[in-house]
């Protein structure tokens, strides 16, 4: 078949209503955050004593830190959606959650006694954080993913994976309510761990379903 | 007296054509894709030429950008500039072609500005592998496509001709576009 007869059939094709990406991806993003946190309010809700702790600078620590992560990675994949697109000085924020962690493991190494390094470290909670977070990401990937396959990006691996690093910012901000480890020692060792798995399950779901 | 589409401040030469065929213009869009495809040829060929990996596949690539170009038109954010998307894609899709030749070294490849101004026509020589791909299309969907493209008819008549509604007619082109897409990626994966 010749390229002028491909165009007959194209032409002939019937023109669809536009799709607005950008749009269509912050409603994924808030539906999937809606469906995760009202999940996460059915099965375990923030913990008792919520309102002492948001006083507290290493709980509030925890949300800048997710936010950090979501806002950045949700920009980029809002925009590496389409092809001409460039990640641009954006990229350089996705380092911000880091840096952040980095200065608050800095400060807490400082204030608290080597003693207690460890104990803060494994806290409590670790197996929860790396079971919860990536459940309550379930819902942001898979709503972000299927938003995002009408687009097109020269990354899909890399796009998927910078939507699992968006539906973890958002599972972090919701599970950090429950998280009675507030230590940024804690923080600082599974939450990426935790993120870590939602990226390479994004990163793999992208380079399956974002290929066009 | 044919419509020129309407042009806006900034506007580069095919963003009111595509402004247009998104609102139903088909014989802006026909000549939208035609021009698309002797820049995406000019390009490919270009590359090609380069990596020394021959003019076999040209015609692959100008179809599957074509294609792609098509199942994706309507999330253009119908700014001024097309040519930046319609070059991203095709950019892509050239060095898909060249990395499936096994070409593990890719040069730069330029931009459509730099090559639009020696515009390729198709050579009628060239075969592509669409056949190869449509074979794995669903025969009622072969026949829709085959009809169109090739025998040039219209929905209407292939509508009658198959004894199906023309709305059955347009689902159908527009799955078989899809899987034809979806298939050309599988095949060449």
């Amino acid at each position: 078949m010749k390229t002028a007869d491909l165009i007959n059939s194209l032409a002939a094709d019937p023109i669809a209503p536009p799709i607005h990406l950008g749009r269509r991806v912050s409603l994924a993003l808030a539906l999937g955050a809606a469906v995760s946190l009202a999940v996460f309010m059915a099965a375990l809700g923030p913990r008792p004593d919520f309102a002492e702790a948001a006083r507290t600078v290493r709980f509030d620590l925890k949300f800048v830190d997710a936010l950090a992560l979501l806002a950045p990675s949700a920009l980029l994949c809002w925009r590496l959606m389409r092809p001409d697109a460039r990640p641009g000085a954006l990229a350089l924020l996705l380092a911000a959650p880091f840096a952040l962690l980095a200065g608050a493991v800095v400060a807490e190494l400082s204030l608290v006694p080597p003693d207690l390094w460890g104990t803060r470290l494994i806290g409590t909670n670790w197996l929860h954080c790396l079971i919860l977070i990536p459940l309550l990401s379930i819902a942001p990937l898979t709503a972000l993913i299927l938003a995002m396959r009408a687009g097109a990006p020269l990354h899909p691996a890399l796009t998927g994976a910078l939507a699992g690093a968006a539906a973890a910012g958002v599972a972090a901000t919701i599970y950090a309510t429950n998280c009675t480890d507030d230590s940024p020692l804690f923080v600082a060792s599974w939450y990426p761990l935790a993120t870590l798995i939602v990226v390479a399950a994004g990163a793999f779901a992208g380079r399956r379903f974002l290929q066009w | 007296m044919r419509e020129e589409p309407a042009v806006g401040r900034g506007d580069d030469k095919w963003a009111p054509m595509m402004r247009a065929a998104l609102k139903g213009d088909e014989a802006a869009y026909r000549r939208l894709l035609e021009e698309i495809g002797r820049a995406v040829r000019a390009m490919a060929r270009g590359a090609f030429s380069r990596m020394r990996v021959g003019d076999a596949d040209i015609e692959d690539v100008v179809q599957e950008t074509l294609l792609a170009i098509h199942l994706k038109r309507q999330t253009w954010d119908g700014g001024p500039r097309l040519t930046p998307w319609v070059n991203a894609i095709a950019r892509h899709k050239i060095i898909d072609a060249m990395r499936r030749r096994g070409a593990r070294r890719l040069e730069p490849i330029e931009d459509f500005e730099a090559v639009l101004a020696a515009p390729q026509a198709e050579d009628p020589h060239l075969r592509s592998d669409i056949e190869r791909v449509m074979q794995k299309l669903a025969p009622r969907q072969r026949e829709i496509v085959t009809a169109i493209s090739l025998d040039g008819q219209s929905i209407a008549a292939t509508a009658a001709r198959l004894s199906m509604s023309e709305v059955a007619v347009r689902v159908a082109l527009h799955r078989a576009l899809k899987s034809l897409a979806a298939a050309w990626r599988s095949a060449t994966q």
